[in-house]
């Protein structure tokens, strides 16, 4: 049942630009819809800030429906908010109590420099993936779609790793700052397939070496990027990555 | 008024494409590293174009506004991709995909354009799973296949309910392993905020860099423009938040010919708006059609009960009676349209009368909870997340919303407009979906185009014409980049009590009564002074804060400054033609059952709008010749 209209206050982080120190900023939104998603309400409150002269509070958001990865912020210390599964523009009110003073911050990261507010630089996850994320294909005639058969159950599990949205939550939640679910993910989807084993273990060496080289640290099976995943990829993509780059220890290039 | 020159091959409609692909003439390689091609936007049709150019050996510059390549808007796509590829060996063929897309258009689309999409379908699903796009499978390995709305055979491959996501992906694959190898630049957090011309040809483009506020100048001996459609002219729409018509508009206002911008694609199946503060719908994939059943209570008296206390002798499955061969599965805009009746009828059902059920009872029952949770396990999801409800238990509720634009910039057969070396793919042309787009049918559009058309295409204007000298420091790159300088100054001065988000929702309102899913003359001309007025607001005062810097309603502002320009036109192109077919509906213009009556007579043409500062806009006119259909009536009863 539709709960009662509530009070919230969101301590919110601020940060003019890359060189700004930083720091928290409080409102109080009154009569909010529990209906409404955790991105509405920071619309309402831009709305608001604008009308006074203020500097709205910038965050990335696109589609708004979970699939596109750009929004993305620490909520109450958790990326993306305290819902399973679930990215921040797809959190809604009604997870929080009323009179709820709610903490939002950027992600935090040597790989995400922040550029304004909740907003960060993700260009170094691009990076990881120009380093071998693809299969090497060009576009032309192929061989019939159907001229390589694929189990069902393989084709599905390479789908769950396909299924990242490349958002950084993983980053964001790892003590470390890895991007290991990130990079793994990608890795396990291709090295599962037929199309992308060719060149799996060179991929696992380039993409690793880029993650490092991107400033994000190791991983040590915390876990935590696992359970911040809004796509709920399984942590075991990071195991896999693992034995790819052994592999590729064994291999010359 | 000038004749426009469609460049459409001579001969048999089976061999134009291939006629011209041997026609077309090569650039020789060593060429080609010196020659550079900007592509702005990196949806399917983009990264799709830019990666394949910079692997014929291009130097490609590819621009977007998100943060990254792999962020547009095409990644929401759920339900499918069609091809020809006829698996389920259901009769399917080119000739069939072929004959369903024009059809489903309306008989509002080139005939040549639209074969050649069917033809080159096919080479999409090899591409994309050479690439690794992880399509739905059956037990035996191969690709799976389903029906899609408006078709009877099955040809929609897919990936769960996430295919544009892993097609998009697959292309931006291929995008970065060219930035890899060198011959692709990436240029994300950039807005094109104008087209250069140089001799009358395309040269380059401004952009602002969204992260600094710098204006930046690039060129380039051809633009490929993938900057998708204008659905955000409605502010409510499927469209995710930063899609806009800015880059197309400017290109627009350089010259480029808008064509058929009344074309709009209202989607059937969308999450009803909730309230005031949303500025996004979700859609639901109609591929919930193929199992779900929509009804309305038969009464008004019972709109407001709990739907299971309405007695099944009680509810009007309404699509199923009205179309009993098609039943659920009838067009976009046959649902669509549908719908608002009997919400207009007071049929429609709490809390806002706006929505009609969309019920999986049956199929549950039918099938097994597991069966339905296996094809639709993630939409069931979304939905139970934004709405609370639980989609197994209780019918869904839906309501149509803007989704997808067919209109766009003009574009011959080889997509280039009538600026020489501007080239338009994917939605943000209009070539392909005629007065209504089929379902699965915008990501085979996108890609086609993509893939397989501009990167042969390009080649013979690059080829052929002569292309003028000129570097970034040309006068013209200098005229644009300040022109492009005071329309943001502007904004950031001009200091009103309304903001730009309560001037664009106005718009929203007006566009949603007057130019939706029924037309009629005097709301059409009540809706071009509405528009008229409101822009005027807006440039009289609307209230931006911040700077020059990283400033999202700054730029929200440029985009909202271009929609109330296309609006207008979108209501003078709507008022001009003067019959109903596919999305545009006038309602002066119906059978007696109240469904679309085209006027192939006087209106079988495209209409191709040039800007016309300060004045009204000039009409153009396409003959649409049909050599090989003949323009019959829709009919899905
Ligand atoms: S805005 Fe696209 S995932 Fe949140």
């Amino acid at each position: 049942m539709a709960q009662e209209s509530m009070t919230v206050h969101l301590k919110v982080w601020r940060q003019s630009g890359p060189e700004d120190e930083g720091e928290f900023r409080t409102y109080t939104q009154e009569d909010v819809n529990p209906d409404m998603s955790f991105l509405e309400l920071l619309d309402v409150i831009n709305e608001d800030l604008i009308k006074s002269g203020e500097d709205p509070i910038e965050f990335d958001s696109d589609c708004r429906e979970g699939i596109c990865g750009t929004c993305g912020c620490v909520v109450n210390g958790q990326a993306h908010g305290p819902e399973r599964g679930t990215t921040v523009c797809q959190l809604h009110m009604r997870v929080f109590r009323h009179g709820e003073t709610i903490v939002v911050e950027p992600w935090r990261a040597d790989g995400f420099p922040v550029i304004k507010d909740l907003v960060v630089d993700r260009t170094a996850l691009d990076r990881i993936i120009a380093a071998g994320g693809y299969v090497s294909v060009k576009t032309g005639p192929k061989p019939d779609a159907n001229s390589l058969k694929i189990p069902k159950p393989r084709a599905d599990a390479a789908f769950d790793a396909a299924a990242c949205i490349g958002c950084g939550a993983c980053v964001a939640a790892c003590p470390n700052a890895s991007a290991s679910l990130f990079t793994g993910a990608k890795i396990s989807h291709l090295a599962m397939l037929p199309q992308g084993k060719a060149e799996s273990t060179r991929r696992a060496k380039r993409m690793v070496e880029q993650m490092d080289e991107e400033g994000f640290g190791a991983c040590s099976n915390i876990g935590e990027c696992e359970a911040a995943c809004p796509k709920e990829i399984s942590i075991d993509v990071i195991a896999r990555m693992r034995r790819e780059y052994l592999k590729s220890m064994f291999t010359s290039h | 008024m000038s004749k426009l020159d469609s460049r459409v091959p001579e001969g048999p409609l089976q061999e134009k494409w291939v006629n011209r692909l041997h026609e077309i003439k090569l650039v020789a390689p060593n060429n080609k590293k010196g020659i550079s091609v900007i592509v702005v936007g990196t949806g399917l049709a983009g990264a799709s174009a830019a990666a394949s150019l910079g692997e014929m050996g291009y130097k490609v510059k590819a621009f977007c506004i998100q943060d990254s390549p792999r962020r547009a808007h095409s990644i929401a796509a759920q339900g499918g991709i069609n091809a020809a590829k006829n698996y389920p060996n259901d009769g399917d063929s080119v000739w069939r995909l072929f004959y369903d897309t024009i059809k489903g258009g309306d008989f509002r689309s080139r005939e040549a354009n639209v074969y050649r999409l069917a033809q080159v379908s096919n080479n999409i699903i090899d591409q994309a799973v050479a690439q690794g796009v992880p399509f739905a499978r059956e037990y035996g390995g191969e690709l799976a296949n389903r029906s899609f709305g408006g078709a009877q055979v099955s040809r929609t491959f897919y990936a769960r309910g996430q295919t544009g996501q892993q097609l998009l992906l697959g292309a931006y694959q291929a995008l970065m392993r060219q930035a890899d190898e060198g011959s692709v630049e990436i240029l994300p957090r950039r807005e094109m905020l104008d087209l250069v011309l140089v001799d009358g040809k395309a040269r380059g483009i401004i952009v602002r860099n969204l992260k600094t506020g710098d204006l930046e100048r690039h060129e380039a001996e051809a633009v490929v423009l993938c900057t998708g459609g204008y659905g955000r002219t409605y502010f409510l729409s499927t469209n995710a938040f930063n899609s806009n018509a800015t880059a197309a508009w400017r290109c627009h206002r350089r010259g480029a010919y808008f064509a058929n911008p009344c074309y709009v694609q209202i989607h059937p199946t969308c999450i009803p708006q909730k309230g005031d503060y949303q500025s996004k719908l979700t859609l639901m994939s109609e591929s919930l059609r193929n199992d779900g059943r929509v009804w309305v209570p038969k009464k008004k008296e019972d709109a407001k009960k709990d739907p299971k206390d309405i007695a099944e002798s009680e509810r009007d499955y309404y699509l199923e009676r009205k179309y009993p061969s098609f039943g659920n599965l009838v067009p976009r805009d046959v649902a669509s349209r549908n719908a608002k009746y009997v919400c207009d009828e007071g049929r429609g059902v709490p809390p806002t009368g706006r929505a009609v059920y969309l019920d999986f009872a049956d199929a549950i029952d039918e099938q097994g909870e597991d069966t339905i949770r296996d094809k639709y396990g993630n939409l069931f999801h979304m939905y139970h997340k934004i709405t609370d409800e639980d989609p197994y238990k209780v019918p869904m509720r839906i309501y149509p919303a803007v989704h997808y634009t067919m209109g766009g910039l003009w574009v011959d057969y080889e997509l280039m407009s009538n600026i020489p070396g501007l080239f338009v793919a994917g939605e943000a042309n209009f070539s392909d979906h005629g007065a209504n787009r089929l379902g699965a049918s915008a990501l085979m559009q996108g890609l086609a185009d993509g893939y397989f058309v501009v990167p042969y295409t390009i080649g013979n204007y690059l080829a052929n014409y002569d292309i003028p000298e000129a570097t970034t420091e040309h006068d013209a790159f200098a005229a644009a980049e300040n022109e492009v300088e005071e329309g943001v100054k502007k904004l950031l001065k001009s200091d009103g009590k309304r903001t730009v988000i309560d001037i664009y929702k106005d718009l929203g309102d007006v566009m949603y009564d007057e130019v939706g899913m029924s037309r009629t003359k005097e709301g059409l001309a009540k809706a071009r002074e509405k528009i008229v007025a409101l822009r005027e607001e807006f440039h009289a005062g609307v209230k931006v804060s911040g700077d020059d810097g990283f400033n999202k309603m700054l730029e929200v502002a440029g985009r909202v400054a271009d929609f109330l320009e296309l609006a207008e036109l979108m209501a003078v192109d709507a008022s001009e033609r003067e019959e109903s077919c596919g999305g545009h509906f006038r309602e002066e213009y119906q059978t007696d059952e109240g469904e679309a009556l085209r006027d192939d007579e006087n209106f079988s043409h495209v209409a191709a709008w040039e800007y016309n500062k300060g004045g009204d806009p000039v009409k153009h006119k396409e003959e649409l010749v049909f050599e090989n259909v003949t323009p019959s009536t829709r009919s899905y009863k």
